[in-house]
């Protein structure tokens, strides 16, 4: 169907869409490995001449190299399992019928419209802080001694508020996937007298396989780069040092470009590696 | 083709936008601080009397400071002034960053000003930015539980003390902590406190071969002595509460002790938001027994010119005005001499209405024994008392302030975070050049 | 949904999905009720629910001490330019792979996808000497070139999956008609792509509203948005979750008010191309 003239057509269309992604891709990278060759410390004098890849070996020796790249994985892990899982169940029951749906609706995906700083802010002041917080009145209502959370629970507290701001966003695609499910293939099985359970793994869970493939790679892209939730909570502190608050530290808090852009050249090839392993999931999930 | 045409359109407008907008506009970069909030509601006097337009950007302060430094870093040239401290602005200056301020007016009487703050906010001689207020710490306590206790708070305690009193004040029953200290992670928060803390413990950063001295036996018990004694008396969580934390706690009356930056004096005697206002005294901050340091520190919050700004004459008369006795009278008439910014002029401390604010003595006593060219007992190679004067430093301290805070959440023993502190900052210091 | 169900079991649903909802929503509830307390009263113990003297006091000190409006302002403005520029570049490229589609396409696609990828702190520093170059610091037209080359992956990939949807056969007959290519699009397939496009368009201009790194970084006075009117009211001295309350809920409430009403359209057509 495609004709010559319609494929140079097509390719004249894309053609802003690409060249400004280009751009905007290949300015940055070229600056951040410019800089990442070099010693770089702007309250020392800027430009303190090449240096090879001395930045690129003093980034992966440092003793915390290692604890951020496992600590991002742990945030981007941890995240996306409980909004999978707490996303189907919850698309799963707003699936069925009952009263005030649609307000109901409303009342789930509001978190998604919440900055992430103020959600930050108002989940570090007004629920896990111990001696004010909401959570510490629970817990001395109960007799029990307040959490300090973003200390004590440092990581899970982080997992649970970006949680809860990416939840709404599992929930809405699932629930969209979940809708157009046939509805009569259901009933038969439940004629059948299949089991809910059984019923669930043999035919909710492969039909919801590509919205499940869609969330994961959305979120991830986003989760990947999470930074204002560990700037206004704990700064870095507890273990909570991923990836990318590692480089702010060298950039913004060390102040030493080279070592940061060097950082910045790693962390983009973290990113690629789980993109390409991701895409190629998504791939032939979305050929299917 | 298109592309550089869409820059090029879209870089006029933002010329015409900027030029439009700093014709006659100041643009201030300034700290949420009590003291800079208010200073941001007289700023019409400023304009009515100079025709000078301002423009405030208020950040949070760790916000700010990325915000700031990116800015002078790179000569971005988006303010006319910017909010420093004591840290940044001989640094900053040494650069040749900021407007050297001389030829201030006679009536602004530039050698009023504090030696010790004029001192911290120079180099080589040279003022780089007038202090708006400035402080240094001590320590806050209850009459009234200290009365309880049966103990009577010496003008100038020593951390053996305070542990003694912390521990009979405290009353978890009744929510209160016999002290409440900074364990937040940042150079400025936690580290700035347990830094003095060493100091009085006759520990140091460096030796005077800038080798870290984590590894020495007086930061071990410095920071040994300071978990115990928090782990005994202390709030839950103290690990992460910095200045504010600590205010509002002892605020709602749930301290017997604090002791920080001196400034804080005004908010807890101001009955407004203090349950506890008029059951505060105040003493010199301690030091251990025998240990000829004390734990105070030095510090202020100053306004300074980045160089390049075209506005360098408006932005000095804006200074001139913010940091002038003026000032201090205008707040002084409004909101009563207790809320004037503190710690920055010697006639403030010579007025004899100020004489009579409660906090006044010990804050300028506090001040005057500060000396950030001699901080500690052990010889240094650097200036700084909660904080050494070099570019190094608050990357460092950050990161070394984290590992003590995982101290005091319980998640790491003290050597394991020494240990961690002396290779860290061995490894940055190395990779510096030192 | 022709599933036959007890009232019991809809009563059952009912109860359960609303003690979730509220739970869920219940943080933003909080924050709102406390911006209408005192500061006193907002951190009372036990806490206190609805049984408080309603005050609009937080607002005024907020307002007060900065101009609201402006950072609004700037904030629709970049939000909507950003969403706008970045649809306006993104149909042509998504009709093209959608109909034209080579086999290329769909590395063409990851590939911008992963430019998503680059962690905005490592790149600050270039992207800040280059504004400075190009003189757009502190402007809208700077920002809004920035989130609209975040977003544009995003909004080209959504578009893309929404057009692949449209049978290709309509597009057939419409050219056997004789329907020019710039017809084609306005007429055929705009019409029949619209409830995608709003849902593109709401989805991206809610991403770019709730944007906080460049936006605070790259702005000072003219182009601050509503993220860095937050930033003045994150602990500062003293008590602070009332006033806190209140700018959180003046930065949130204008989305929040349009998320809610346009819920629908974006339900609709947040799919990302899950459901076939």
């Amino acid at each position: 169907m495609a004709t010559q003239h319609s494929r140079s057509v097509a390719r004249l269309m894309m053609a802003p869409a690409v060249v400004l992604l280009l751009g905007w891709m290949l300015v940055p990278l070229t600056m951040t490995l410019y800089f990442s060759f070099k010693k770089y410390l702007p309250l020392r004098g800027g430009d303190l001449g090449w240096v090879g890849f001395d930045n690129y070996v003093r980034f992966v020796s440092s003793s915390s190299f290692w604890p951020a790249v496992q600590a991002t994985l742990v945030i981007v892990g941890g995240v996306l399992a409980i909004t999978v899982v707490l996303g189907i169940l919850l698309a799963m029951l707003l699936d069925q019928p009952m009263w005030g749906q649609g307000v109901v609706r409303i009342l789930v995906i509001a978190p998604f419209f919440v900055m992430p700083t103020v959600s930050a802010l108002v989940w570090k002041n007004m629920f896990m802080d111990p001696v004010n917080g909401l959570f510490a009145h629970l817990w001395r209502f109960f007799g029990a001694e307040p959490i300090s959370w973003l200390s004590e629970a440092s990581m899970p507290s982080i997992v649970m508020i970006v949680s809860w701001q990416w939840l709404p966003f599992a929930t809405l695609i699932l629930l969209t996937a979940i809708q157009s499910l046939d509805s009569e293939q259901l009933e038969a099985a439940e004629m059948d007298g299949a089991p809910p359970l059984k019923r669930f793994y043999h035919i909710i869970l492969p039909h919801l396989g590509r919205a499940i493939t869609i969330v994961i790679l959305i979120q991830t892209i986003f989760l990947l780069s999470i930074f204002a939730e560990i700037f206004v909570t704990t700064g870095g502190a507890f273990g909570t040092r991923t990836l990318t608050y590692l480089i702010f530290q060298r950039v913004l808090e060390s102040q030493n470009v080279g070592l940061g852009s060097a950082g910045g050249v790693y962390a983009i090839i973290l990113a690629n590696i789980v993109a390409i392993f991701l895409m190629r999931i998504v791939g032939k999930n979305l050929d299917a | 083709m298109y592309l550089r045409n869409a820059l090029r359109a879209a870089t006029a407008m933002t010329l015409v936008a900027t030029t439009a907008a700093h014709a006659d506009t100041l643009t201030i970069a300034t700290v949420n601080n009590g003291d800079m909030i208010r200073m941001q509601g007289y700023t019409d006097n400023f304009t009515e009397a100079t025709g000078i337009d301002v423009e405030w950007v208020t950040l949070e302060e760790n916000v700010l400071r990325q915000r700031v430094t990116t800015d002078i870093t790179t000569k971005g040239g988006q303010f006319d002034i910017m909010t420093i401290g004591m840290y940044e602005t001989p640094i900053w200056g040494a650069n040749g960053w900021l407007v050297p301020l001389d030829g201030l007016s006679a009536e602004y009487d530039v050698d009023d000003i504090l030696p010790a703050m004029r001192g911290g906010l120079s180099n080589d001689g040279t003022l780089y930015a007038a202090p708006f207020y400035g402080e240094s710490s001590m320590v806050m306590y209850r009459t009234d539980l200290m009365e309880q206790a049966g103990m009577e708070m010496p003008d100038a305690p020593t951390w053996q003390f305070i542990r003694e009193a912390a521990a009979a004040m405290t009353d978890r029953d009744n929510d209160i902590n016999g002290i409440c200290l900074r364990g937040k992670a940042g150079w400025g928060e936690g580290g700035a406190f347990i830094t003095v803390t060493a100091n009085s413990f006759g520990a140091r950063w460096f030796d005077e071969d800038w080798k870290p001295q984590f590894d020495q036996p007086e930061w071990n018990d410095a920071l040994t002595f300071f978990v115990d004694m928090m782990n005994e008396s202390g709030p839950a969580g103290y690990a992460t509460n910095g200045f504010n934390e600590n205010l509002s706690l002892f605020q709602q009356g749930k301290c017997g002790m604090w002791i920080d930056a001196t400034v804080a004096a005004s908010f807890v005697t101001n009955p407004d938001d203090s349950t506890v206002a008029d059951k505060v005294g105040f003493a010199l901050a301690p030091n251990s027994e025998g240990v000829d340091k004390r734990s105070n520190w030095l510090w202020a919050w100053a306004l300074a010119i980045p160089a390049g700004t075209e506005q360098a004459d408006s932005a000095k008369q804006f200074i001139e005005w913010a940091t002038s006795k003026d000032y201090i009278e205008l707040v002084a008439e409004n909101e009563g001499w207790a809320n004037v910014p503190p710690g920055a002029r010697t006639s403030l401390y010579e007025n004899p209405n100020y004489q009579e604010v409660p906090f006044a003595q010990k804050t300028l006593e506090s001040i005057l024994s500060a000396d950030p060219n001699n901080p500690t007992v052990k010889p240094v190679p650097y200036v700084g008392i909660q904080f050494a004067a070099i570019p190094e430093f608050a990357g460092i301290a950050t990161q070394v302030s984290q590992e003590f805070s995982a101290v005091y959440a319980g998640q790491q023993t003290v050597e394991e975070a020494l240990a961690k502190a002396q290779a860290f900052t061995s490894e940055e210091m190395e990779a510096a050049g030192y | 949904m022709a599933r036959a169900v007890t009232t019991q079991r809809k009563t059952f649903n009912t109860a359960l999905a609303w003690i979730v909802g509220l739970l869920i929503f219940f943080p933003i509830l909080w924050t709102i009720l406390t911006s209408f307390k005192t500061e006193a009263q907002a951190i009372a113990s036990p806490p206190i629910f609805l049984n408080f003297d309603w005050t609009l006091e937080n607002y005024a000190i907020v307002q007060e001490r900065s101009d609201y409006m402006r950072f609004l302002w700037n904030s629709v403005i970049i939000a909507g330019g950003s969403t706008i520029l970045g649809v306006i570049i993104a149909v042509p490229a998504a009709w093209a792979m959608a109909f034209v589609p080579s086999k290329r396409t769909k590395d063409i696609l990851l590939w911008m996808l992963s430019t998503k990828m680059l962690p905005a702190v490592g790149v600050l520093y270039p992207i800040y000497l280059l504004f400075i170059r190009l003189g757009l610091l502190d402007s809208r037209a700077g920002l809004v070139v920035v989130l609209m080359l975040i977003n544009l992956p995003i909004i080209v990939w959504m578009l893309y999956t929404y057009f692949r949807e449209i049978p290709g056969e309509i597009l057939e007959a419409a050219r056997m008609d004789g329907a020019t290519l710039k017809e084609e699009i306005l007429y055929v397939l705009t019409p029949m792509a619209i409830p995608g496009i709003a849902s593109t368009v709401l989805l991206n201009f809610i991403l770019a509203w709730n944007e906080a790194f460049w936006t605070l970084n790259l702005t000072a006075v003219n182009a601050a948005p509503l993220t860095a009117f937050i930033a003045s009211y994150s602990s500062p001295e003293g008590l602070f979750f009332a006033k806190l309350s209140a700018a959180s809920t003046m930065a949130i409430a204008p989305i929040l008010i349009l998320g809610w009403f346009s819920q629908k359209q974006l339900v609709r057509g947040l799919t990302f191309g899950a459901v076939k």
